[in-house]
């Protein structure tokens, strides 16, 4: 398949050689944005950050959708957004609805998932939809922007959408042959990048940039600064298949006990520059990684002294 | 088989409430778990329990059928007792209940049960599984014969999902098997990844759309009869 051409920002900057980051926004059940634009401006003051996800729906739960934050960020705040759908919610009809609706709004970077099952969310009674799978999404937006058509080969009036489109992969998963393989399908039907799921261990992380090089395709590698003890310790109870190192667990377990809420902050900082700032060293120096998806949600205060080195 | 859960007492009485005499219909069939002969007179024991507590006389026949699903089998078997009951309660899944209510239009049958899925005792464990959703797109000749319709819980043609986790599916809590991690190592042992890595398209659904019919045979074109005077 040609490579598609680079529509946004983001890809521009990957097929430019630049070693990119990208940072993640989450809107809950909320009318007013005002903590997603004020997330967006700390990133876009960095300078370093050069397109933000925004999420759709996470965990299943029943959040503001995600077309019009990503609009109201790349309008107000002129920060890129990665615009993450999710094929949870939506058949092919509104998925396509959305993409050629979002395309008019300006939207670059689209990230295709098959979105946490809403049996695990606040309205566990839903009738998921899984009309398509995430690589048939790719496919659905890959025909829209390369062929300017929808499906079923039916032509898209007044020109064709202008998009980039994502895939994600799990540098966790257990077995990872499987996970590895499928994101060969993907790739095969147009994706253009890859953002990956967070990682807490330098090595397991190469490994599965080195078994994605076969693809050759960009890849973010994900990481998750910790702003606290209770995120690191729910992370670790609570999402299987990811444990957060036992040392950076107890380092952030022992600011508790900081008092004066300044130094706690400074403290907390300092443990996760010094877990991740090497780790970020090591995987711009040793692979082919394109980038690092930081999904460091509400802890944007890390990202200028993460990121002033890079 | 197809898997039934059986409703609540409560449920059941309710709707057999307004009616004196009732037939109570279990199924030989391929319900599972069993509701036979001893199935259906425990639920009709237990109806009327029910009435007596609550004032009421209610007279009852179980009876049982090879098959409710089958309408001459149950046309037979239960047209003799048709005049002297006032309703139906049928043990059968919900194909069962359809049938006596299409070849019996004067009496009604409700449903004693809830039809759950297509599926099968799972290695002699304590629980039945989902085998088939009956989906009109037989993909199992991809996929080692594992379905990923009715093992998936995303119904995905290209799995598996990011929510696997050692093989086990975030539905239900980590428990399930993830039928796309199940079809990677079934293909694998039979050195037949090439199925596996095939990108299936999106599926055509109107094929899934209730209601849905199939012709028994095809209808023969009047050119393809033989001629009457070739006849033999």
């Amino acid at each position: 398949m040609p490579q598609r051409p680079a529509y946004s920002n983001l890809v521009k900057a990957i097929r430019e050689g630049k070693f990119v980051f990208t940072g993640e926004l989450e809107p809950e059940k909320d009318f007013d944005l005002k903590h997603v634009l004020h997330s967006a401006e700390e990133m876009k003051k960095t300078g370093k950050i050069i397109a933000a996800n925004v999420t759709d729906g996470p965990q299943g739960d029943a959040y503001t959708c995600s077309m019009v934050p990503c609009y109201l960020v790349q309008e107000k705040v002129g920060l890129e957004a990665i615009w993450q759908m999710t094929v949870r919610d939506r058949n092919r009809i509104a998925l396509f609805g959305d993409i050629l609706g979002g395309s008019i709004l300006g939207l670059k970077n689209l990230l295709a998932l098959t979105g946490d099952h809403s049996a695990l969310g606040d309205h566990g009674n839903a009738r998921a939809v899984y009309d398509l799978d995430s690589t048939q999404l790719i496919e659905l937006v890959s025909k829209m922007v390369d062929e300017g058509t929808d499906l079923e080969g039916n032509e898209i009036q007044g020109g064709k959408p202008q998009i980039n489109v994502g895939c994600a992969a799990n540098p966790n998963s257990n077995p990872r042959d499987p996970e590895i393989l499928k994101v060969g399908r993907k790739v095969d039907v147009g994706a253009d990048f890859i953002q990956t799921q967070t990682s807490f261990d330098v090595d397991d992380a190469k490994e599965f940039l080195k078994e994605l090089e076969k693809y050759n395709i960009p890849v973010l590698l994900g990481l998750f600064p910790i702003k606290n003890y209770g995120i690191a310790w729910y992370f670790n109870e609570y999402i299987p298949g990811v444990s957060v190192p036992k040392d950076f667990l107890d380092a952030l377990k022992a600011t508790k006990k900081i008092k004066d809420k300044q130094q706690k902050y400074a403290a907390i900082d300092k443990i996760n520059l010094e877990f991740y700032e090497p780790f970020i060293k090591e995987i711009k120096k040793t692979t082919k990684a394109a980038g690092i998806h930081c999904m460091a949600v509400h802890y944007e205060r890390l990202f200028e002294p993460l990121l002033k080195d890079f | 088989m197809i898997i039934t859960k059986q409703k609540d007492i409560e449920e059941i009485y309710e709707m057999i409430k307004p009616y004196s005499k009732i037939l109570v219909a279990g199924c030989d069939g391929c319900c599972q778990p069993p509701r036979s002969i001893n199935e259906a007179k425990v639920l009709a024991q237990m109806l009327e329990l029910k009435a007596r507590s609550n004032g009421k006389e209610l007279k009852w026949k179980a009876i049982t059928v090879l098959r409710q699903c089958d309408d001459r089998i149950a046309a037979t078997t239960i047209r003799p007792f048709i005049e002297e009951y006032d309703a139906i309660m049928s043990l059968a899944c919900g194909l069962g209940v359809g049938m006596l209510n299409r070849i019996f239009p004067t009496i009604l049958t409700f449903p004693a049960q809830d039809s759950m899925f297509g599926g099968a005792e799972n290695n002699g464990e304590n629980y039945f599984v989902e085998y088939c959703e009956t989906c009109g797109e037989c993909l199992l000749g991809e996929t080692g014969g594992i379905c990923p319709m009715a093992g998936c819980a995303k119904n995905l043609s290209n799995g598996p999902c990011g929510g696997q986790v050692e093989g086990k599916c975030e539905v239900g809590g980590y428990i399930h098997d993830c039928a796309w991690v199940k079809i990677w190592e079934r293909l694998k042992k039979f050195n037949r990844l090439d199925l596996f890595t095939i990108y299936r398209p999106p599926r055509n659904y109107q094929i899934w759309s209730s209601p849905r019919f199939l012709h028994i045979y095809e209808p023969i074109s009047s050119e393809k009869e033989p001629k009457k005077e070739e006849k033999v």
